[in-house]
């Protein structure tokens, strides 16, 4: 689904991901963890197309396109969805039309009919049960006046409104206290199936004891410098990062 | 507490960290089109004969004429403003036609005697003025260059003693309410255009509210211009008698061309005891092109006297079109316990200038007004919000909350501000509150990973920003305000 090789990638002439190679099929729960700087949030905005970030060197093919070639709502379109670690305020826009908006467009690219209003709140009261969101967030503006905990949730949200099939979730556990972090991990592995993939990035192990990843990846200085099975994660965990600085 | 006098500049031009703007606009306005119709048109140019000749055309009573001329008069000793934040290109008032109309067939008795091509313009525009065809609930005066065409519902109205018609047929019909109040709240000395106006305007629109009634549709006039070389000067003359209420909304769209023209109009709003009315306006004049050719130079007086007790005057404004705007709509808070409001959105893109506000004046005792004025600036234009709070000397506990946002796209527009306050009463309570905001890249991107494209999201960011404004339309316009935003602001980020 996603084939990433030698991803090369620069911000202001200054040289973050140096040499990214992951793999990444159907069906997979992926975490990439690594101490701050490592690349985390730039491999998560280079991936959805960000464009303040130069890549320089590599190919990513996601199901066998060329992923860097597409403007980022196409990317979208085609089921990337990046889940934000800062998600951004946009004051007067409620999530309503906002959501109808991003729902239709997912819609007409696929060639379906837009929803109309009726069925666009049904599907909106169904997927905020499934992920536990507060009714009355979805009346108000887009993140505005949100905590911490509720943008988060937010995020979780719209990804069970437009069903990706790549969910990349940028430290989505940081800022949170255990039960919001529960809250969050449930929604996303409610919305786990065979079909789809997801990459979680975080600094921390406490996320993957409820979002139980197939595949471990450390990310050091732009390169995945260890991969393994969950039980990487506990060693991390266990050792610190500074075991990874060491070792490299 | 001293009386307070104050002016404040921000000028936000050319801040570097935008990179959200490379594109030039290509929005297409969709009102350009022209109705070839055969036209009465007097010779360019503006004199004493030629006001004679309009009045003659309009079958006036003397004293009319004699208004016109002492205005005429009044005109010439006068000079065009230059305060306003704008830069007008000399405009040759001998180079302009100040009357032109569409060529009756023959006398309209109904609508099935208005020519076909009138009709067809009108229907294009999204303005059926068949009764049975038209939105349910609005009555629609449709005026075309120098006259009006058709009112529709004039006779529902009528039922109720709502009088909704033309200037010209108000002059005819109801020469003692027109001789009343025509002038009584924008006299001809009060500006140049208002000067202009007073001579030379050929029609508009006549509302009359009789005491204790509330209007039970929308009244609203559609302004078109199509004639070229032609100046459009309309008046519209609104009275509300005790108790009533009215709401108003006027539409304007002209054709695409190469040479500027020129709409000078007046608006006059009379609110007796516990009346309301709810003026709103969509204005969506001829832009110009992205080379800045072409397009309105929209100089308007509006203004309304809350004149009796517990009266409201409440404007909404969404300006989208014109080269160049010039207005303040205003209320002049008479009555005691008088309210007035003021809502805008100005949109500017390209080499579009508004210069626009309003000015409170508040002279009964605990009058109250408020201020909201979004403006929104791109492309390579200029944007000014410019307004008054007097605050007279008898207007005890007089209150007054003015905000003032301003949007930027890009980086090579401006946006400023120019408030006035004036203050002679210590009771009052005067607060102002502005802010400046740039459409961040972070909004834009995280719309764009949604799957919405950046020109989508601009326009629902830009909403949104509105909607405080937008709220305060009738439904069915606001719809069509919001999708105007959108295009007037089409292609202005890459």
């Amino acid at each position: 689904m996603l084939i990433i090789k030698d991803l090369k990638a620069n911000i202001g002439g200054k040289e973050i991901l140096k040499g990214i190679n992951l793999e990444v099929h159907p069906g997979e729960v992926h975490a990439i963890m690594g101490p701050n700087g490592s690349g985390k949030s730039t491999l998560s905005a280079v991936l959805a197309g960000r464009d303040m970030f130069d890549v320089t060197g590599g190919t990513v093919t996601y199901d066998g396109l060329n992923l860097l070639d597409m403007a980022p709502e196409i990317r979208a379109r085609r089921g990337i969805f990046l889940g934000f670690q800062y998600p951004v305020e946009i004051p007067g826009v409620s999530m309503v039309n906002f959501m109808r908006a991003a729902v239709n467009e997912h819609r007409k690219f696929n060639g379906l009919p837009e929803l109309g209003a009726g069925d666009f709140l049904k599907l909106m009261r169904e997927k905020k049960a499934l992920v536990e969101l507060d009714s009355a967030l979805t009346n108000r503006s887009v993140n505005e006046g949100f905590s911490g905990g509720e943008k988060k949730r937010n995020e979780i949200f719209q990804m069970a409104m437009l069903e990706p099939r790549l969910a990349i979730l940028d430290e989505t556990d940081s800022g949170l206290d255990i039960d919001a972090l529960k809250t969050v991990a449930n929604g996303v592995n409610r919305l786990k199936n065979p079909e789809n993939a997801v990459i979680v990035i975080t600094h921390y192990q406490r996320l993957l004891d409820y979002i139980v990843p197939d595949f471990v990846h450390v990310l050091y200085d732009g390169r995945i410098v260890r991969s393994g099975d969950k039980t990487l994660a506990f060693e991390l965990e266990e050792k610190g990062y500074d075991w990874i600085r060491e070792a490299n | 507490m001293q009386p307070l006098t104050g002016t404040v500049f921000h000028d936000i031009m050319n801040s570097d960290q935008d990179q959200i703007i490379s594109q030039v606009t290509d929005g297409e306005y969709k009102y350009g089109f022209v109705t070839d119709i055969d036209n009465d048109t007097l010779p360019k140019g503006l004199n004493e004969d030629i006001i004679r000749q309009i009045s003659a055309k309009k079958e006036e009573p003397g004293w009319m004429l004699d208004l016109r001329l002492k205005a005429y008069q009044y005109w010439i000793t006068m000079k065009q403003p230059e305060w306003a934040h704008l830069r007008v290109p000399a405009i040759d008032y001998q180079d302009i036609i100040y009357y032109a109309a569409p060529r009756p067939k023959k006398a309209l008795g109904s609508l099935d005697e208005v020519d076909p091509e009138l009709l067809a313009t009108f229907d294009k525009l999204g303005i059926p003025l068949d009764e049975q065809k038209h939105l349910t609930g609005v009555a629609v005066d449709a005026v075309m260059d120098s006259i009006s065409v058709k009112t529709t519902f004039r006779d529902t109205l009528a039922e109720q003693g709502i009088i909704f018609c033309s200037f010209s047929e108000a002059i005819r019909e109801h020469p003692d309410l027109v001789k009343k109040y025509m002038g009584s709240v924008v006299p001809y000395r009060d500006n140049y255009f208002a000067a202009l106006n007073s001579a030379v305007f050929s029609d508009g629109s006549f509302v009359y509210i009789p005491k204790g009634v509330r209007c039970p549709m929308e009244l609203s006039t559609y302004f078109r211009i199509n004639a070229a070389n032609t100046g459009q000067f309309e008046r519209t003359l609104i009275i509300a008698e005790e108790g009533a209420y009215v709401s108003y909304l006027e539409g304007c769209t002209a054709p695409i061309r190469d040479e500027n023209q020129l709409h000078a109009a007046i608006v006059e709003i009379v609110a007796h005891k516990d009346a309301e009315v709810k003026y709103s306006t969509v204005q969506n004049w001829y832009p110009g092109d992205k080379e800045g050719r072409g397009g309105i130079y929209n100089f308007v007086t509006k203004r309304g006297i809350c004149l009796g007790d517990r009266s409201k005057i409440s404007w909404t404004q969404v300006e989208t079109g014109s080269a160049i705007t010039w207005k303040y709509p205003s209320c002049i808070l008479r009555g005691d316990n008088s309210v007035g409001e003021f809502y805008s959105v100005a949109v500017t893109n390209n080499h579009q200038q508004a210069d626009t506000g309003t000015k409170m004046i508040h002279i009964g005792k605990n009058t109250r007004s408020i201020i909201v004025s979004k403006g929104i600036s791109a492309g390579l234009s200029n944007n000014s919000y410019r307004g008054l709070v007097r605050v007279s000397k008898n207007a005890d506990n007089a209150r007054n909350f003015s905000q003032c946002d301003s949007l930027l796209l890009g980086d090579k527009c401006g946006a400023h501000t120019f408030p006035y306050i004036e203050v002679d009463n210590q009771s009052a309570v005067v607060e102002h509150e502005a802010t400046t905001s740039k459409i961040g890249e972070d909004q834009i991107f995280y719309c764009n990973q949604r799957g919405i494209d950046t020109e989508t999201a601009i326009g629902l960011i830009v909403n949104g920003y509105a909607r405080e404004v937008l709220n305060k339309l009738p439904m069915e316009f606001a719809v069509e305000a919001q999708k105007l935003l959108q295009i007037s602001l089409e292609g202005s980020v890459g």
